[in-house]
């Protein structure tokens, strides 16, 4: 673990050794409040019905009473003053909780890379399991797309959503206590949810497998980081909300909008896990899949288009080609992806007419993915040549390319035809990871390593020529994982269809099973090359942080030249 | 008295169908924003935003 120093840096405040040091109504409240919760948590983890949600209540305890802890300790040696919201006529930009995120997406990154290269050897290798309860494929599936989604992920959006909304809106971010409360609170989700996946605690749906307590935490964090969002915006000195914060925004809302949706359930009792969803039956499965759907199109979608708008730019030192096409694009992709969900569902007891619906604007949100690939690929017009020389542009740019690859493979898949073939196969599997590994982890890669020298304001990486081994060596792994997807999918679903001339299934379940071991070896192969990659990475940013030579700053009595 | 604000009556043909010449009328006016020649230079220069900072 690192020592606090990482992260906190003394702020300077203006010097103003006259007022008194108070207490803010932030600090005193929060501190109050978690002392009531710690006490509530004790209470619950003495009646709790199973061990794991007497455990979770006693780490909520243990937490909430560290956070009483820090917030006090901090209170008597922070100075007098808050931060100052500008220094000298310039923005005085809040580097904390950016930092703290950024290491938290690379720590998360690298366990749920190597919990996914686990349950793929444990497909190819069943043996691997050891029969032990914890470690069963069923609890470590979700544990690796909780951690590669919304651990390494959401980290990846918390960090650069802080950083960029402060930089294009020219104004410090809003709130004191409450963007740490966002970022901590945010990793405490995932940790509940986490150790709940590996001791059994599931609502058992996609993508939503947390119980009702963390849901009720999650929603209360969400709604802190909506305000902290749009507080910064509302201050803001730049006049024109720039384009990379509206998709930030529509993440933030929309994810508020379908965790609400897909979650409310009724508990069997306070002091237990276990719960039940309200919805039953069809209804339920089609607010899963509008969850999960949405999920795709706005936690790994709008977010991270939010990054291409701000980073490519940025790295390459061109303006976006056309931001124009970047309006309509935003709006394109929030009027269409919403209904996008049924095609998860077809030939099921969904009606017809909706899975028919939910295919059709699958197909029309081909039009404004291009929009936004093509705008994002032609921002290099007059820079192609970096390509060449700067590996992170070149990640930022392929994962652009893979955003294109995989929605156009999306829209055809929710083709109903297309769909009878690829859906229960790997093919979804291979889809759904050039998306991820291609397009989210990419870009996730390019933006952290712009921010982290940026954040700790050092000149540059450690080293560029690392990061060019991290880029060919996770793109072969990607090729690997992908293509051996894509034959293992065709192959398994053309077995389950194929009949004899008698009019029987030519294959039984285990031939098709078996048939695929040879893909399972190569996928296995590509993860684990993409997790090097990734571990090349975080010590690329380690030593930069360590060793990596300071920015000049420009002295503070001069004012910057406009 | 009878109530409007049923199930009933908020699923009913003329409600549901009135969102899709709404949303593509309200879409229709976002392309005509985005093209307003007027708009031009405002927007060339929101694209250069993430080039000038600090």
């Amino acid at each position: 673990m690192v020592s606090g120093g990482v992260f906190f840096q003394r702020e300077s405040a203006m010097p103003q050794p006259s007022i008194s040091k108070t207490m803010t109504a932030g600090e005193s409240g929060l501190a109050l409040i978690f002392a009531v919760t710690a006490f509530l948590c004790v209470v619950a983890s003495a009646k709790a019905l199973d061990a794991p949600f007497a455990f979770h209540a006693a780490l909520s305890a243990a937490a909430s009473l560290a956070a009483v802890f820090f917030i006090i300790n901090n209170y008597y040696d922070r100075p007098a003053a808050l931060p100052a919201a500008e220094i000298n006529g310039r923005p005085n930009y809040n580097m904390g909780p950016i930092k703290f995120s950024s290491f938290m997406a690379m720590f998360w990154g690298i366990a749920g890379f190597l919990v996914g290269l686990i349950i793929a050897s444990q497909l190819a290798w069943p043996a691997l399991n050891f029969d032990l309860p914890w470690i069963q494929f069923g609890r470590l599936r979700p544990l690796h797309t909780s951690a590669v989604i919304f651990a390494f992920g959401g980290n990846v959006l918390l960090a650069t959503s802080f950083y960029v909304v402060q930089k294009s809106c020219h104004v410090r971010l809003a709130g004191y206590i409450a963007p740490w409360f966002v970022v901590v609170g945010y990793n405490f989700f995932i940790l509940i949810a986490g150790t709940g996946y590996l001791l059994g605690v599931t609502q058992g749906k996609e993508y939503a497998e947390p119980e009702w307590y963390s849901d009720l935490w999650l929603t209360i964090v969400w709604v802190t980081y909506l305000l902290v969002f749009l507080v910064t915006i509302i201050k803001r000195k730049e006049p024109h909300i720039f384009v990379a914060n509206w998709f930030y925004l529509a993440f933030i809302v929309t994810i508020a909008v379908l965790h609400l949706g897909n979650n409310p359930a009724l508990p069997v009792s306070f002091f237990g896990s276990k719960s039940y969803i309200a919805w039953g039956g069809i209804q339920d499965a089609m607010f899963q899949w509008w969850y999960g759907h949405n999920a795709v199109g706005f936690f790994l979608t709008a977010g991270f288009l939010a990054i291409m708008y701000y980073f490519i730019p940025k790295r390459a030192e061109r303006p976006i080609y056309s931001y124009r096409l970047s309006i309509i694009h935003f709006w394109a992709l929030i009027f269409l992806y919403i209904w996008a969900g049924p095609h998860h569902l077809h030939y099921t007891a969904l009606p017809d007419w909706t899975q028919t619906l939910g295919m059709t604007f699958s197909i029309m949100l081909w039009m404004p993915s291009w929009g936004g690939m093509i705008n994002g690929l032609m921002t290099l017009s007059g820079a192609w040549d970096k390509l060449r020389t700067d590996p992170v542009l070149r990640m930022l740019v392929v994962s652009v390319a893979f955003y294109g690859m995989s929605t156009f493979e999306g829209p055809m898949m929710s083709i109903k035809v297309v769909n009878s073939l690829s859906h229960y196969t790997d093919w979804t599997i291979g889809h759904v990871h050039s998306g991820a590994l291609g397009w989210v982890g990419f870009v996730s890669f390019g933006a952290l390593y712009c921010l982290v020298p940026w954040a700790w304001n050092r000149k540059g990486l450690y080293s560029l020529k690392l990061v060019n081994w991290h880029f060919w060596i996770a793109t072969l792994g990607i090729v690997l994982y992908i293509s051996a997807m894509w034959v293992s999918g065709i192959l398994q679903g053309l077995m389950w269809r194929a009949y004899t001339s008698l009019g029987f299934l030519e294959y039984s379940f285990i031939e098709t099973v078996e048939a695929m071991h040879p893909f399972y070896v190569i996928r296995a192969a590509g993860g684990a090359l993409f997790l090097i990659g990734a571990l090349i990475m975080a010590y690329n940013l380690w030593m930069t942080v360590r060793v990596g030579e300071q920015e000049v700053q420009m002295p503070v009595a001069l004012q910057p030249a406009e | 008295m009878k109530a409007i604000l049923t199930l009933d009556n908020l699923a009913s043909g003329l409600v549901t169908t009135i969102w899709t010449p709404v949303f593509v009328a309200i879409f229709l006016a976002i392309i005509a924003y985005a093209f307003w020649p007027r708009n031009k230079a405002a927007f060339d220069e929101a694209a250069r935003l993430p080039l000038r900072e600090e």
